[in-house]
């Protein structure tokens, strides 16, 4: 199974095996590492499961929205690496990502 | 008896989280969380919204995956209410009799969904949407279904009812106000979202109250109004608030009518026991200091967090900006701040264009925000109500005006 590289806000590393059709936010959520909050659950109505992932992947990840892009300024912490995780897909084309959980706002 | 360093009531979002938040923290005492419900933590806001739609599992509103818990050496007590609460002898008693002790107790109960007290009430297909069982019967019952009438116009049954629309259920929205969402919004979204509403196939009637539920062979088949008049439905939700599950506290001696009072640190009256989430009466200074509860993520993560830190030894009071959000149709909602006794709206965009926002006053300051399919107008609002700005209205107004410039 692809593997998603998740780096906590205390430095920790882990690789994580994902399966198809869930979002980095829940990949993230389910392992039970990273301390996400993810307070609403993946709709895009918050920015609470900011990360920011590796540049090498900044081509193959989906486009930002609009809504994403004007929650992610509500953080203090923005870097040209955040993205809301719950906004991008995971698959295989994703394996060996690596993302990095944001401080919390 | 089983004893704990922290023992916390509820095993929603708030309860849920000061057990995570203490881990997370350091603490390296026991934890136990009891939990009325058998199932492990979950989220509460898709329950009227994805989770009826049937477009996520239980498995996807769950606050963390099941294992979580145990390896955190958090002890889950699932299946029994906690009933009563002797603060002196730090013990709490659940519905099966069995006692706890605690060091200190977090009360995180959340609350009780509010029932029809009128006469059938308690008829079968009569339904709240408070937790999963709730919603996993409803869903049964809605396979087969044929019409359906929401009691309440609220936020809960409003989703509820976008959620039924779009299976192609007729639905009655019953509201006893003269509009809906009129004890959390003003005018303009109420408009708003009633013709949404209707433009999906709902009828929305409202200054309706409900005078009995009438059935046949023990089921519910319609809604009597007061002038009446009979709305035939074979099921029935009822969205009309919760009651807060203070009572065992309130029954031990601590402050509260209302909930449970807590001070800026989730204190209660009652020594070693704190209150988070749904159930606790805090003062809120994006209300002017006024003591109130709210029901909300926000609220419950935040107030867990307090607790967290308090418990911690690393004490900050609560002080955190209100949001909030609803999803319906393709309509997002997003609230930030309290618009509870506002004196002036600013209505900025048009609400034809299903995208705008609704600023809300006090005394000529920004005190909230209902933005609707305007996230920019949300997160750059934020800063208005945290620094109580007193706007140019035309400015405010002026949806090509970025609020950051206003």
């Amino acid at each position: 199974m692809p593997i998603l590289n998740v780096i906590d806000r205390t430095g920790e590393q882990r690789a994580i095996e994902a399966g198809d059709g869930l979002s980095v936010m829940q990949v993230v959520r389910n392992s039970g590492f990273g301390d996400i909050l993810a307070l609403c659950g993946g709709c895009c109505s918050c920015a609470t499961c900011h990360v920011y992932v590796d540049p090498a992947f900044g081509p193959g990840l989906p486009a930002m929205s609009g809504d994403e892009d004007d929650l992610l300024d509500s953080s203090d912490h923005r870097t040209a690496q955040s993205r809301l995780s719950c906004q991008i897909p995971f698959s295989a084309a994703l394996d060996g990502l690596t993302v990095t959980v944001a401080p919390e706002d | 008896m089983a004893q704990f360093d922290v023992l916390i009531v509820g095993t929603g979002q708030a309860g849920a989280q000061a057990a995570a938040s203490l881990r997370s923290g350091g603490f390296s005492g026991s934890i136990g969380l009891v939990g009325e419900q058998s199932d492990p933590p979950y989220e509460l806001p898709p329950l009227s919204k994805d989770y009826l739609a049937g477009e996520k599992t239980f498995d996807q509103i769950l606050l963390r995956p099941a294992d979580f818990w145990a390896e955190r050496d958090i002890t889950l007590l699932l299946g029994q209410a906690a009933t009563a609460v002797d603060a002196k002898a730090h013990v709490v008693t659940r519905q099966d009799g069995s006692r706890l002790g605690y060091g200190q107790l977090i009360w995180a109960a959340g609350g009780h969904a509010r029932s029809l007290t009128c006469t059938g009430g308690d008829l079968r297909g009569v339904h709240s949407i408070r937790n999963r069982r709730d919603v996993d019967r409803l869903r049964q019952e809605l396979a087969i279904a044929k019409r359906v009438v929401v009691i309440g116009g609220g936020y809960i049954g409003l989703e509820a009812a976008a959620v039924l629309a779009k299976s192609g259920k007729p639905v009655v929205v019953i509201e006893a106000q003269d509009r809906v969402l009129a004890r959390v919004a003003g005018e303009a979204l109420s408009r708003f979202y009633e013709r949404e509403h209707r433009a999906h196939g709902v009828e929305i009637r409202t200054e309706a109250s409900v005078s009995q539920l009438i059935g046949h062979d023990g089921w519910v088949a319609g809604v009597v109004l007061s002038d009446s008049e009979v709305i035939s439905a074979d099921l029935v939700i009822v969205g009309i608030g919760i009651v807060p599950a203070a009572q065992p506290l309130l029954a031990a001696g601590a402050a509260g009518g209302d909930g449970v009072n807590v001070d800026a640190y989730c204190r209660t009256t009652l020594p070693d026991v704190l209150a988070i989430g749904d159930v606790a009466a805090h003062e809120n200074r994006f209300a002017d200091g006024r003591r109130l509860r709210l029901e909300s993520v926000q609220n419950a993560n935040d107030q867990a967090q307090v607790v967290a830190r308090l418990i911690n030894g690393e004490a900050k009071s609560y002080d955190a900006v209100p949001w909030f959000w609803s999803n319906q149709y393709d309509l997002r909602l997003q609230t930030v701040g309290l618009s509870a006794g506002f004196d002036e709206t600013i209505l900025r965009g048009d609400p034809l264009s299903r995208a705008f926002s609704v600023i809300y006053l006090r005394g000529g300051r920004v005190v909230a925000l209902d933005c609707v399919n305007a996230t920019k107008d949300y997160v750059q609002g934020k800063a208005l109500v945290l620094r109580g700005d007193k706007p140019v209205r035309e400015r405010i107004a002026d949806p090509a005006i970025p609020l950051k410039e206003v």
